[in-house]
């Protein structure tokens, strides 16, 4: 007989729907609660993000909720810094030593606060906050993590790879895949390439390493890093030499036909030419002579020099271009060795890229309006699209590499059509935006706020947030010389800047969700110093005040002088907002929330309302009533309903307006919670079916998308080809205008701010020797890990807990490195021991880990020898913040020079094999820290034995597990 | 009941797509989530925050490499019951707590009469069988017996959980002994194999292979326009002309 | 395969327990040896006490010793039931032997009827241990005709040590005693030599190849495994002994198994005096008690899994 079983078991007494924060791609998720504990957390079927599925992390968000590592209480240090010696504090207390620490600094000089945050989703509070405080040194994790793609994008065509796009999942028949081994988008790309599997499409994979989403690609480009954009101008190169390009879409959306003033030496070399209204011109064939570019129906021409009505000499974008695309240099056979792509691959490739766009065209049939008011009775597409990440980004020359692979794109015409990529709102935006950073010297007051926003998008040297000798304003120095359109700030330089004093010291930094002390720092030794540095005089910390927000025991929180500890995800409001980067789908615009589902059973309490109550108690603007009285008693739910940023915009855009059921802009709604909740937590609109492509040029998106506060006017949105700024700042370096770079940043920034796009070795390549430094060293991200946070994860620590060193088979063997075997893996600034495994699918001039898996010991709450920290090794260790020393003795950071971007892989390395002597184990190991939590570790966890269906023959509850027997044999 | 029936009404399983597997582990800690809670819960994890933490998972991803060189290909490869037609592990248990059951073929453990001997363990070969040793039992893949009949969900849910999480929708579920339902199709048509089928232990999930990779030249090569050409300076000009006359050709259509 | 100590104690205490039962039962079936009290209580007690010992200790490695009575009710498909079942039953006739033994120093037909069936019982439950081994096809090592017939060999070989010291305890040592246990110590060497020679020429039969079914791809190396540190599978099956140990303890294994025995065995044969053969067949028996143990560890020690192809092994 077949035992009885239960088939229909109660799985949960009560099913909320949040949004999940296991990773930055905020899939919608149902939490299944059994007596008030979590069960079961699965995909929510009906949300855009992620239609049910769930990746590897979100599925283990129970054991980050019940993590051992959560803080408990508020934590004042007793202990040096670095020790983890702290006392438990109340709220009141820490409050008011964050309200006078944060006070004193508001009334003397507002720049002394660095508040940076880390992989957080409330940058529209907390830069909003920072505005009101007035400090200038304001600035999330962008800029060491992929600001590259964002101003590419946003300076080429208005969106972006980032989170600001999507390829077209349905319909595009051939997929390029640079640098990506998980993305933000988690789990939309692995549903994408379900479907594109599906259907056949093709996926090429450009990426040094054969793992993951590059697995299983149809074809991998085991390329060579920091070299794709020899690969994409040669595949430029090819397209332009065999006339594969798309004409029309160039002359109709991009700013090819524009004419750019041919006049060397002179100070409007290399601008557009533009009429008395300032609007770009074109040489018109029909007409006969130049006219406004914006014009519909212009007939432009697209060589030959042009003598403008004041005589000068004019050529037009796509003369330049094909000049310079068409040299030798970018040729397949010339970057066949460079890339380690063999020519006939990238000619092999240039065709088929052709082949689809042009031969294999699709169209569907939606009538649409272009900005002109022009009816077409179709949707062209080309069904070709591409996806970047940091592969592209985290290097020094990632900024003109997006670039091109960019015009790779619009040269196919396959941006924002059928097939191709697609915008998410709020994008498209005006190219670019036209934010302008603030905080130049008389913008920052004490006790006043900031005038506008610390971010922005600057298009010439006025823009830049530096003083008359060009010294930097900001803390991280974005925005200055050294990185002029440093639009999502430089965190990675704020410990170094701010010990050093350069360009000025601060008092109190306040961060935010950001481990910076280990795998967020570039030379993590060194950032542990800066952290505890003291001055020599007063015997006081470099860096005088460290206020810390954290959910969980990270390496960073022992570095703190003030903790204030965080909720986890599934115990708090959040707010996934337009103002900040939404869930947007192309078709749908979409914003989310999350709530909490359960009550935390510690005194913790969301960093949100603790920032809205530190405003409240520093009295600042927006956060405090004429009377003195808070904005916002309720917190952050109170904030999110009843905050506008301008009249009807708000931090959500669903249910608004008078009849509570409006998207975008309109009245507050006082059940406008309520209403998300009902919904899954989020809120979407469907755009219509002619609102769906060509947004940059669609009159019924364009006017959607004005009404919506998404766009300020209703032109069409030109891609950028040739950018126009980058020239002001070459100008500006050859000695034009008022604001010039100092001379140490001239030749630099003439060199670097070309308006086409092209390519440059990586400057940490550049710079060291390339025998002392033959190999690239490369970190990738486990689809299974979030940075730093996976590692107190019962379940998911299980699957990684140590790293070791991939490296090419055939290279391993010719140095006699064997699989196990221990190395020093030896950079310009240090040395790191690690266990080797090798690969056949990875560049042989290339080696790699997983990124962020060592840990130090005693953080996480993990036992000491967990092998995170015996064995787990970073490559922070031997990544530089600085560029080698220039022969003047400047340092520049070791960041891309445009945008500031942290050059993580740029990094290039030498191993040596370790001797026997030196036993196993990795290096460098650093000191344990204390615990300062009293969570019960357990030896053996049994979760969910409570949660075990009674059999329905026996009607005894389950045997309780017998720990003793399991610590026998774990002890075996 | 350790002997086999002689056959079983349905022949319910998994079929996994290793050509869009990408190795994201969501199927094995849905899988471990879902369980620890369900038939055979809990699913123990020793020294979870320890130096040696190993738990019992029903579900584990493998990444291989096969062939050499850059000719070869990585796959990801997840690996659970099969629940085979004829498995040794259920003949060998001694208490009848292995079984199959006659319904639908799921080969699952009584948790509540298992010994913990483990010798079922040893007689499969895929190593599909977990001991739980906090829980002195056997633990495997129930094939979410609890979900796929669970009136409790709504009917879209009452699939594996893995399969219910897998991202790219690479695992499918269904009846392998009907030839016409949707899992027995996708098996015909990308030609399916058995783990070891000289085992004769007949698995009833199947794998579907990686598809040849596609990076020689593909279709019609008329695109290329001209042969590869040695770049000179002089051809960049010539090139560029070219361009021009086509680019103006092209526009005044 | 992981040698578990518990599983060890089980099949060479109640190997040596069922060999001992069965020279007892034999030598007293034709009189051989006296239906004497203490020889029968202490002869017949060691024997069921290591068979007894070893069951208990086979529980040992159990996750819920509580429940092993179930262990009886699968005998249609499952060895181990099988086994289970074999041992108990057999302790029925052991039983009844031992009452006419020591309560009524009687022989008779019904105990000859009763050894006989302790001898089948012992053979089938020794028979029935070699058969859980013999019948995993995924253990290239155990799947083999051989095994049940070596499991045998060594429980009347180590049987026989323990019976002739026995005897000598009880002054009833004599070349018969010696010459049966120098007998099956032969047989057990010739069967267990036999049986290596199969092991080692045995052809790995499956690869990491087609287990995963990459074959066609090329060779299959793991990359990355599915969990950093070991789990049950590798501990279990991943077991393995290296190669030049693994000589080494079969030569250890020979010769405190099989040589020592061997020649302790015939020096008492030849000896003459008494004392001499009963102190060399206390080291015989020591000896081979040593060995059994080196030869039971290596029998798990040496054998490879299938699964294990999943986890690195080449082939298996
Ligand atoms: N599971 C998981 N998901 C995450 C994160 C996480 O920690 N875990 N982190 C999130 C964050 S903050 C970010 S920024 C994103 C980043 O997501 P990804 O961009 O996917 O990040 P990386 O893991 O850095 O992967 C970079 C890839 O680029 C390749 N690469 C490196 N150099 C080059 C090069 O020169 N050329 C080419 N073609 N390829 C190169 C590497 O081999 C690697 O595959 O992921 C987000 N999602
Ligand atoms: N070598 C190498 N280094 C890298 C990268 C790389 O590719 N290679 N990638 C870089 C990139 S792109 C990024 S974005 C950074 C990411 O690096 P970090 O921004 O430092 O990311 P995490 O490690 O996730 O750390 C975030 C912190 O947030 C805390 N946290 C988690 N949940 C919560 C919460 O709910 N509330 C609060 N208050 N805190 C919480 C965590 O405990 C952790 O301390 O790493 C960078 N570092
Ligand atoms: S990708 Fe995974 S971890 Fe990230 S939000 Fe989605 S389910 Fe959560
Ligand atoms: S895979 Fe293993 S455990 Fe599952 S039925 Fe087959 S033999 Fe048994
Ligand atoms: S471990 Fe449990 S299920 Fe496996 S054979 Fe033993 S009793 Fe049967
Ligand atoms: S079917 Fe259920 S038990 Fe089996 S692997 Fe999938 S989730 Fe795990
Ligand atoms: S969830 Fe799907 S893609 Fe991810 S590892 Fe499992 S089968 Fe592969
Ligand atoms: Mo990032």
């Amino acid at each position: 007989m077949e035992p009885v079983i239960a088939r229909s078991p109660e799985v949960a007494d009560e099913i909320k729907t949040t949004t999940c924060y296991m990773c930055a791609c905020r899939c919608g998720i149902r939490v299944h609660l059994k007596d008030g504990k979590v069960r079961y957390i699965d995909g929510n079927k009906k949300h855009p993000v992620n239609k049910g599925v769930l990746c590897g992390k979100g599925s283990a968000g129970i054991m980050q909720h019940y993590s051992p590592a959560r803080l408990q209480k508020p934590l004042l240090r007793t202990g040096p810094r670095g020790s983890g010696q702290f006392k438990e504090i109340s709220w009141n207390e820490a409050l008011d030593i964050a309200t006078e620490w944060l006070g004193n600094v508001r009334k003397s000089n507002p720049r002394r606060l660095a508040f940076f945050t880390g992989r957080d989703q409330s940058q529209s509070l907390t830069g909003w906050w920072a505005i009101q405080y007035g400090t200038s040194n304001y600035a999330a994790h962008g800029g060491f993590c992929s600001v590259n793609m964002a101003a590419a994008g946003l300076y080429t065509f208005g969106g972006a790879f980032w989170e600001f796009g999507d390829p077209d999942w349905d319909l595009t028949k051939y997929f390029m895949l640079f640098g990506v081994a998980e993305d933000h988008a988690s789990n939309p790309i692995k549903i994408g390439l379900g479907k594109l599997k599906k259907r056949g499409a093709k996926i090429v994979s450009i990426n040094p390493i054969r793992t993951g989403y590059n697995a299983i690609a149809d074809e991998w480009v085991g390329i060579k890093p920091g070299t794709d954009g020899l690969f994409v101008a040669a595949l430029i190169y090819e397209l332009l030499r065999t006339e594969n390009v798309d004409l029309d879409y160039l002359v109709r959306y991009t700013n090819v036909p524009w004419l750019v003033i041919d006049n060397p030496g002179g100070p409007d070399d290399g601008l557009f030419a533009r009429d008395e209204a300032g609007k770009p011109l074109v040489w018109d064939k029909t007409a006969g002579r130049v006219l406004n570019g914006y014009l519909p129906d212009i007939t432009p021409s697209l060589s030959g020099e042009i003598t403008l009505p004041d005589g000068k000499k004019a050529r037009p974008v796509f003369e330049l271009m094909a000049k310079r695309y068409l040299d030798k240099q970018y040729a397949p056979e010339s970057v066949a060795e460079e890339t380690g792509v063999p020519a006939e691959d990238i000619r092999r490739i240039a065709a088929e890229l052709a082949d689809v766009a042009f031969k294999q065209e699709i169209s569907i049939d939606v009538e649409w309006t272009d900005w002109a008011g022009r009816k077409h009775d179709k949707m062209i597409g080309r069904p070709i699209s591409m996806h970047a990440m940091r592969g592209i980004s985290a290097h020094s020359n990632g900024f003109h590499t997006c670039r091109l692979i960019h015009i790779l794109q619009i040269l196919l015409g396959s941006i924002d059509c059928p097939g191709g990529f697609r915008y998410k709102a709020p994008y498209p935006k005006c190219i670019p935006p036209r934010l302008k950073p603030k905080g130049k010297t008389g913008e920052v007051t004490a006790d006043e706020p900031l005038g506008g926003p610390h971010l922005g998008f600057p298009t010439s040297p006025e823009d830049l947030l530096v003083d008359q000798n060009g010294k930097a304003k900001r803390i991280d120095k974005a925005f200055s010389w050294s990185a002029p359109l440093a639009i999502h700030g430089m965190m990675h330089m704020v410990i170094t800047n701010a010990a050093k004093g350069d360009p000025y010291p601060i008092d109190v930094l306040f961060m935010y969700m950001a481990n910076m002390s280990w795998n967020s720092a570039m030379n993590t030794g060194d950032t542990l110093k800066y952290l505890t540095e003291k001055d020599e005089w007063t015997g006081a910390y470099k860096i005088p005040r460290i206020i810390y927000s954290d959910a969980y025991y990270s390496e960073m929180v022992p570095y703190a002088d003030l903790v204030l500890p965080d909720t986890t995800y599934l115990e708090r409001w959040d707010c996934i907002s337009m103002l900040d980067r939404p869930i947007s789908e192309p078709d749908a615009p979409a914003d989310a929330i999350r709530h909490p589902v359960v009550k935390p059973d510690r005194d913790v309490r969301p960093f949100q309302d603790v920032l809205i109550d530190l405003g409240a108690r520093l009295e600042l603007p927006g956060f405090t009533n004429e009377d003195g009285s808070p904005t916002y008693p309720g917190g952050y739910p109170d904030y999110m309903v009843n905050h506008e940023r301008l009249p009807g915009i708000g931090p959500l855009a669903g249910w608004r307006g008078e009849d509570r059921n409006t998207f975008g802009i309109g009245k507050k709604n006082p059940d406008q919670l309520e209403r998300y909740i009902e919904n899954g937590s989020f809120a979407i609109h469907h755009l219509e079916p002619n609102q769906r492509y060509y947004k940059h040029a669609n009159r019924d998106y364009l006017d959607w998308a004005v009404s919506k506060g998404f766009l300020s006017n209703d032109a069409p949105l030109v891609f950028q080809l040739y950018s126009e700024p980058m020239q002001k700042f070459k100008l500006a370096a050859q000695g034009h205008g008022d604001i010039q770079p100092p001379d140490y940043h001239r030749a630099r920034i003439e060199r670097y701010f070309d308006p086409l796009p092209f390519w440059y070795e990586p400057f940490e390549g550049d710079m060291v020797s390339k025998e002392e430094f033959p190999i690239h060293a490369l970190t990738q991200r486990p689809m299974h890990m979030y940075h730093s946070w996976g590692s107190q994860n019962a379940w998911l620590r299980q699957i990684t807990n140590a790293n070791k060193l991939f490296i090419n088979r055939a290279k391993a063997e010719s140095m006699d490195i064997k699989d196990d075997d221990w190395i020093w893996l030896i950079s310009h600034i240090g040395r790191v021991k690690a266990q080797v495994k090798l690969q056949e699918g990875v560049n042989p001039d290339t080696v790699w880990t997983w990124n962020a898996i060592g840990k130090r010991k005693g953080a996480w709450n993990l036992d000491e020898d967990a092998p995170e920290a015996t064995q787990g090794f970073l490559l922070n260790h031997l990544i530089s913040e600085l560029l080698p020393e220039r022969s003047d003795g400047y340092h520049y950071s070791n960041s891309d020079p445009i945008t500031g971007q942290a050059a993580w892989y740029d990094l290039k390395v030498r191993i040596e094999k370790a001797d026997v002597s030196e036993g196993t184990g990795t290096q460098p190991v650093f000191e344990a820290f204390e615990v300062p939590l009293d969570h019960d570790v357990p030896h053996v966890s049994n979760f969910g034995a409570e949660f075990r269906p009674p059999n329905p023959e026996q009607s005894k509850p389950p045997q309780p597990s017998k720990e003793d027997n399991a610590k026998e044999e774990a002890d075996k | 009941m350790t002997t086999l029936p002689t056959s079983t009404k349905k022949k319910l399983g998994l079929v996994i797509d290793l050509d869009i597997c990408v190795g994201c582990q969501a199927c094995a800690t849905s899988c471990k989530e879902w369980n620890t809670g369900g038939y055979s819960a809990p699913l123990s994890d020793i020294q979870p925050y320890g130096a040696d933490p190993d738990g019992a998972w029903l579900n584990r991803i493998h990444t291989y490499e096969a062939g050499t060189g850059p000719e070869g290909r990585t796959v990801h490869f997840p690996r659970s019951c099969l629940h085979c037609e004829e498995p040794a592990c259920v003949t060998v248990c001694p208490t009848g707590a292995s079984y199959k059951r006659e319904e639908d073929g799921i080969v699952l453990v009584n948790p509540d009469t298992c010994i913990g001997c483990k010798l079922c363990s040893w007689a499969c070969p895929y190593g599909a069988r977990e001991y739980d040793p906090a829980h002195g039992v056997m633990k495997k893949c129930t094939l979410c017996v609890d979900r796929i009949y669970n009136e409790n969900l709504e009917e879209e849910d009452r699939i594996p959980a893995c399969v219910r999480a897998c991202p790219t929708g690479a695992r499918h579920f269904g009846d392998l002994g009907d030839p016409n339902s949707d899992v027995s199709k996708l098996v015909a048509a990308r030609e399916g194999y058995d783990l070891l089928p000289e085992f004769g232990y007949k698995p009833v999930n199947k794998y579907l292979p990686p598809r040849p990779r596609r990076d020689a030249y593909s279709q019609d090569k008329s695109t290329v326009a001209a042969a590869p050409i040695e770049p000179s300076d002089n051809e960049a000009g010539t090139m560029a002309a070219k361009l021009f006359t086509w680019a103006d050709r092209m526009l005044s259509r | 395969m992981h040698p578990s100590y518990s599983v060890i104690i089980f099949t060479t205490a109640s190997g040596a327990g069922y060999g001992l039962l069965v020279w007892l039962a034999l030598f007293r079936m034709f009189g051989v040896i006296p239906a004497e009290r203490w020889l029968g209580f202490l002869g017949l007690g060691t024997a069921l006490g290591l068979i007894t010992l070893g069951l208990l200790a086979s529980t040992a490695h159990l996750g819920h010793p509580e429940r092993a009575w179930r262990a009886f009710s699968q005998w249609r498909s499952s060895w181990l039931s099988r086994e289970g079942i074999a041992a108990m039953a057999t302790y029925v006739p052991a039983g009844l032997l031992g009452l006419g033994w020591v309560i009524f120093e009687t022989g008779g037909f019904f105990l000859g009827l009763v050894a006989l069936l302790a001898i089948i019982g012992s053979g089938i439950t020794v028979w029935c241990t070699g058969m859980i081994y013999a019948s995993l096809p995924t253990i290239r090592q155990w799947y083999q005709p051989l095994v049940p017939p070596v499991y045998l060999a060594m429980a009347m070989a180590t049987g026989g040590l323990l019976y002739n010291a026995l005897a000598h305890m009880f002054g009833h040592g004599s070349a018969l005693s010696a010459g049966a246990a120098l007998l099956a110590v032969i047989a057990a060497l010739v069967i267990k030599g036999l049986y290596w020679r199969v092991i080692d020429s045995a052809p790995k039969k499956y690869t990491a190849e087609a287990a995963t079914g990459l074959g066609h791809l090329g060779k299959v190396r793991p990359l990355d495994p599915p969990h950093t540190q070991p789990n049950f599978i590798m501990r279990e099956m991943g077991f393995k002994v290296a190669r030049k140990h693994a000589v080494k303890l079969r030569g250890l294994a020979i010769i405190f198994a099989f040589l020592i025995p061997l020649f302790a065995l015939v020096l008492a044969l030849f000896a003459g005096a008494p004392a001499v053969s009963g102190v060399a067949g206390i080291v015989a028996l020591l000896s081979g008690a040593v060995g059994v143990i080196v030869e039971r560890w290596l029998f798990f020690a040496e054998a490879e899994h299938v699964a294990m192809l999943y986890y690195g092994a080449e082939a298996a």
